[in-house]
């Protein structure tokens, strides 16, 4: 075996696929809340990717991919046998384990695997964990049944009622809370507003939230600084202080601005590479 | 005989208005013709005050010698003795401050041109195939690792290759060079001269790792038990903000994002690669040391409107060299002095809008000598502007600080050494931007040699 090789590739739903990739360094050093940089090609991106799983025996990792953009579409056509170019790792401050008391994690889309190794880890401390998941659709909803064996109560929720409940993690989280369960501290991992108004929910019901935020990154070392929030007043390195911060006051509006700004040039990228994918060539020359 | 009084030979440079197209190298290798004529000019000096002030101690009047006579090969050995990475040297040290700065003609012919002399010497040597890796002592079977691919650490690696030690390099990023490969642009250092020196080291046995951040992916405590001994060479790598309101506004980059972009990433060439750069129309740099001038000159290629260089003190105290604003100059970059930005301003979306600046004086000098800037009460003005990157300065990267506890650091986050360059950590030793904060890639590589001599000495070596 190879270092980057994918020993395990196992496609989850149409669009998220899951890789286990021999790493043996960051297997052996890995903790929960923390991320690789992944690149798939010459010329490629340095992607942050958070660590679902890792087994220092083994020498493997384990990250969740979503198909969103060139990049991540690039990584989710890799076989098992491939390489990814490089994978550097592990990066980021690892969430704080402790007995909190009664911990809610709360995941949605993709954000379920990356919300999974805290829940783990927050279980082995001695945390009675509940489980939020969210998804747009019932196809869109991974890791239910992994969720369900490690927590001591697992909640779905859909956008269109296909599984779960009807509604949104919010709508859940407030449905424990008015049934009398009393949850101390959240760990969420989701889209950015999700993120924003679970925190502010958790906040109103008196739980403390964290959120894992994912600003565009570069290096992921804390050399550029372009993943810059703000939390707390103050302004930090999302690469290197978290990426899971305190989220009662973190800057949500700003973080959805600054992670916007090449939105039209990651399209245009995605197109390029889609087309390049689709087309079959008829010139009988190649 | 020499010809001391001949003019001084600059060398081919791409025209500005063609040069600020593209990214291709400012200034062309000297030809053999023109080598020829200015290693003519060299006096020989028998106590040469332009090696006595080279960082690294090349032996200059004897490679000029070489070069005058047509020897490359023999010139490049000669400079290979004391310094590995002559291309680079060649290119990106300040020589005005060293060698060329101390030449006894530079008052009334000129200082030899000793910067381009060196480079093209590298150049041909490398080109007709008479640049050799140096040969190394027999192996002494001690191991040591480098930590970061920057000048500090190849040099180091380079120079303990040589001695005889089993050398590898960790680093962070996925291409070597820290910061000659996300810091420097490819118009003042092509990114094949980075990559013919590493091949260089290579070829003296030393082994280069990508993808690991010491200090995450693995500790240094556990590199010591791995190794015989430790070089800390990982640069300073966090940007310095100027904390003012507005900074997290969309447009606004670190010099060090802003590069890295277009250095590392080749964001210049997208969509063939895939990491993109925006820029606006009017840009403006805050800073006006060597990475504004790089982030200024490299802002300028990607062709807005205008980029301009904003400083708080005035022209005689800019830090960066004075041929890179020169150059900058040429290029059309602007430059206003005494200016203290107080705010960003940001339009409904969070973008960039402009900058609110106050104007200053000249005041005492401050501990270094540098007239300190003094604000004029009522001086507040506003500047367009849509692109800002702040270049203000940067510090080491704390990843190493943090997760080696025993590794004793300043308040800012520099390694602290003691007067045998030795860290609070036995077997641990530290150089370039790491124990200085921020300094130049010649004091860098310096620092990085003379740490190799220590460790050769700690691992029993003469």
């Amino acid at each position: 075996m190879q270092e980057n090789e994918i020993v395990l590739r196992e496609q989850l739903n149409d669009v998220i696929v899951k890789f286990e990739i021999y790493k043996p360094l960051i297997a052996k050093s890995a903790r929960a809340g923390q991320f690789v940089i992944l690149r798939g090609r010459e010329g490629g991106e340095r992607v942050p990717v958070t660590l679902v799983d890792w087994n220092a025996h083994k020498g493997t990792i384990t990250v969740i991919i979503q198909a969103i953009g060139k990049s991540t579409s690039l990584f989710n056509s890799f076989q098992k046998g491939d390489k990814f170019l490089n994978v550097a790792g592990p990066l980021g401050t690892p969430v704080e384990v402790k007995n909190y008391g009664t911990v809610a994690v709360v995941g949605g889309g993709v954000g379920i695997a990356e919300v999974f190794p805290i829940a783990r880890v927050l279980k082995q401390a001695g945390n009675k964990v509940i489980a939020i998941l969210g998804a747009r659709t019932k196809d869109l909803l991974i890791l239910e049944k992994e969720m369900v064996d490690l927590c001591d109560k697992t909640v779905c929720a859909t956008d269109d009622g296909s599984y779960g409940m009807k509604g949104m993690v919010t709508d859940a989280l407030q449905m424990l809370h008015d049934a009398g369960e009393k949850i101390n501290v959240g760990f969420i991992i989701g889209p950015i507003p999700m993120m924003k108004f679970t925190s502010r929910l958790m906040d109103k019901l008196g739980i403390v939230p964290h959120a894992s935020l994912n600003p565009i990154m570069l290096d992921g070392t804390g050399m550029c600084g372009c993943c810059r929030v703000t939390v707390e007043g103050q302004v930090r390195f999302a690469c290197v202080d978290g990426p899971m911060f305190p989220s009662k006051t973190i800057d949500f509006d700003e973080l959805i601005r600054r992670t916007s700004e090449y939105r039209p040039l990651e399209k245009e990228s995605l197109e390029n590479f889609q087309r390049e994918k689709d087309h079959i060539c008829k010139c009988g020359l190649h | 005989m020499p010809n001391p009084s001949a003019p001084r030979n600059n060398g081919y440079q791409q025209a500005p208005d063609v040069r600020k197209h593209n990214f291709e190298e400012v200034a062309h290798t000297f030809t053999d013709e023109q080598a020829h004529n200015e290693a003519e000019r060299c006096l020989h000096c028998k106590n040469a005050r332009c090696q006595a002030n080279c960082p690294v101690g090349v032996q200059i009047p004897d490679f000029i010698a070489y070069v005058k006579g047509g020897n490359i090969g023999a010139a490049v050995s000669k400079i290979m003795e004391t310094s590995l990475l002559p291309a680079i040297c060649g290119r990106v040290c300040p020589q005005e401050k060293h060698c060329e700065g101390n030449c006894v003609l530079k008052d009334k012919f000129g200082a030899v041109n000793i910067g381009m002399l060196e480079r093209y010497t590298a150049d041909t040597a490398r080109k007709q195939g008479l640049l050799k890796a140096p040969k190394t002592a027999p192996k002494t079977g001690k191991k040591v690792v480098c930590i970061g691919s920057g000048p500090s650490s190849i040099a180091a690696a380079a120079e303990l290759a040589r001695a005889g030690h089993d050398v590898t390099v960790f680093e962070a990023l996925h291409a070597f060079g820290g910061v000659l490969r996300y810091g420097i642009p490819s118009f003042r250092l092509p990114r094949e001269v980075i990559d013919h020196e590493i091949e260089t080291v290579k070829a003296m046995g030393v082994k280069f790792i990508p993808d690991v951040l010491v200090g995450a992916t693995q500790t240094v405590k556990e590199l010591l038990a791995q190794f015989d001994a430790v070089y800390v060479g990982s640069g300073a790598g966090l940007p310095t903000m100027t904390g003012i309101p507005g900074e997290n506004g969309v447009g606004v980059y670190s010099a060090n994002e802003f590069l890295t972009r277009i250095n590392l990433m080749q964001a210049y060439k997208f969509p063939q690669t895939d990491t993109p750069i925006k820029i606006g129309q009017q840009v403006v740099v805050l800073g006006a040391g060597n990475s504004a001038m790089d982030a200024a000159r490299s802002a300028m290629r990607l062709e807005p409107q205008s980029v301009t260089v904003c400083y708080r003190r005035s022209a005689a105290e800019m830090p960066a060299r004075a041929a890179e604003v020169e150059h900058a100059k040429e290029e059309g970059v602007g430059f206003e002095f005494l200016l203290t930005p107080k705010e960003i301003l940001t339009d409904e979306n969070g973008r960039v809008k402009g900058i609110k600046f106050t104007r200053n004086e000249l005041g005492a000098p401050d501990e270094k000598g540098r007239r300190r800037p003094v604000e004029i009460p009522g001086s507040e003005f506003v500047k367009e502007a849509d692109t800002v990157i702040v270049a203000i300065g940067q510090r080491p990267n704390p990843v190493i600080a943090k997760t080696t506890p025993d590794l004793k650091t300043t308040s800012r986050g520099v390694v602290e050494m003691d007067e045998q360059g030795k860290t609070s950590i036995p077997g641990v030793y530290a150089g370039g931007d790491i124990i200085r904060g921020g300094a130049t890639v010649l004091l860098a590589m310096k620092d990085g040699i003379e740490a190799a001599k220590r460790i050769h000495a700690y691992l029993g070596g003469k």
